[in-house]
């Protein structure tokens, strides 16, 4: 199964191509010197030949957003910048932070999250990028607060039923939600205790670090908090902690199966204080069943002296039958599972620190 | 009256590559003024150097007849032939950035 990996890193993109089970080849750092924090593979077109679109940071010269129709082979990028705030709106976009597709059935919609926290949306393939004036313009919007990272705006998640449906999550401002194609906003986080505010259970200001979709229910979210993982069996509207097996409930990623239902992965980590893996051993957790319960996962990861560190975007499933996972560490270590997290190789090493995976498999 | 801006090595593949880019602007123009010239000239370049709300990027310096320009773009009034140089700051070493 040819499989094709793109890794944001703090020095650019590195770009892993191969079969499973042979040995993938490393083309890279593309865009050298700058952060890669988003990419997206983009199969609506064309499942076996993804649009690509890279969102990248200088730390000089600015953001800016390319994409290539070719395999990466050669890129467009925008002369004006890509995602802008509109005049006026008194702020301008520090890194683009995440990238998601639109509707299944509208290939030319694409978002884009960014810092400070807003969302954008394109209806042109991602040539153009239009802010999302009314997640702009909510009250609440002032009182968010910029986590480790910065007030970034990280997960894009649109309902598969309904495309007006959209649900987004902040750093530090929590879960929102759309019904109408993002005119309206409404927080989204009840149950979802802030456990570093004096109040923990708060309307809005919790900070949410990644939420995944369950793939047989729509209205069936997965959520990595600052401290705590939960699910939602209601459209997001309450959230309820499912633990149970983890050695830690804080962490940054969590991934959705794409196909099965009641199958996601988190990576855990110690602390807010010490972010790397607990023990010191790399593992990731599995739930078969929903978050009831979780599973530890290590075969083929470092069990003694593994501080790892995994970032909110850096663990990704690339979509293969069996799930192919991936995810790279700050430590600039690429692992990946193809068989759905039973069994890790290390695929790459000796990397930038790694900010964002994602990968395609057909 | 025309005006030069010399261009960092990074910026010069966003001008075809030339070391130096010049832009008409009206006698008595301000620096802002270059600036917005060189927008509408070559976008690319300009939206490096300032961001969304028209500010001077934080770690590109800019400097006019020598002088740093920050903050005073706005007064700083420019010659005949002018040279505004564009350089990246001498910053970087952050931690999560470098």
């Amino acid at each position: 199964m040819a499989t094709t990996a793109l890794i944001g890193t703090a020095k650019g993109l590195f770009v892993l191509a191969g079969e499973r089970g042979g040995t993938f080849t490393e083309r890279g750092p593309l865009f050298a010197g700058e952060n890669v924090d988003a990419t997206l593979l983009d199969t609506r077109r064309d499942a076996l030949h993804p649009t690509w679109f890279v969102a990248s940071m200088s730390f000089h010269w600015g953001p800016t957003l390319r994409r290539s129709d070719d395999g990466g082979a050669t890129w467009t990028e925008k002369d004006e910048a890509p995602v802008a705030f509109p005049e006026g709106a008194g702020a301008s976009v520090a890194r683009i932070w995440q990238l998601a597709p639109g509707p299944a059935g509208e290939p030319d919609v694409v978002y884009a999250g960014v810092e400070p926290a807003a969302l954008f949306r394109s209806s042109d393939g991602g040539r153009s990028f239009q802010l999302v004036e009314g997640l702009w313009n909510h009250p609440h919007r002032t009182q968010w607060a910029p986590g480790g990272g910065g007030l970034c705006l990280h997960t894009i998640l649109v309902d598969p039923r309904d495309p007006d449906a959209l649900i987004v999550a902040i750093s530090t401002g929590g879960v929102y939600r759309s019904d109408d194609a993002g005119a309206t906003w409404r927080p989204s986080n009840r149950g979802i205790r802030a456990v570093f505010l004096p109040e923990p259970d708060v309307e809005f200001g919790q900070c949410v670090h990644k939420v995944g979709r369950d793939a047989a229910d729509p209205d069936r979210f997965y959520l990595q908090h600052h401290w705590g993982v939960y699910r939602s069996d209601d459209g997001a509207t309450t959230w309820q902690p499912h633990e149970a097996g983890l050695p830690s409930t804080f962490g940054m990623p969590i991934v959705a199966h794409p196909r099965r239902g009641g199958t996601a992965w988190l990576i855990p980590l110690q602390s807010d204080e010490y972010r790397c893996t607990p023990e010191a051993r790399c593992r990731v957790y599995r739930t078969r069943d929903a978050a009831e319960s979780w599973e530890a996962l290590s075969d083929g990861l470092p069990q003694s002296d593994a501080h790892v560190t995994v970032l909110r975007d850096a663990f990704t499933c690339d979509g293969g039958d069996p799930a192919g996972l991936w995810f790279g560490t700050r430590s600039g270590e690429v692992y990946a599972s193809f068989d759905e997290g039973d069994r890790w190789e290390l695929i790459a090493s000796h990397l930038p620190p790694v900010l964002s995976v994602r990968a395609t498999a057909g | 009256m025309r005006v030069v801006f010399e261009l960092a090595g990074p910026l010069r593949q966003h001008a075809a590559g030339a070391v130096a880019v010049e832009v008409d602007v009206p006698g008595g123009a301000s620096v802002t003024d270059a600036l917005d010239a060189l927008a509408k000239a070559h976008p690319a370049v300009e939206r490096r150097i300032r961001d969304d709300e028209g500010l001077l990027r934080r770690h590109v310096n800019l400097f006019a007849g020598g002088d740093l320009v920050r903050g005073s773009e706005h007064t700083t009034a420019l010659c005949p032939g002018e040279r505004l140089v564009v350089l990246p700051a001498v910053s970087g070493g952050r931690a999560g950035l470098s």
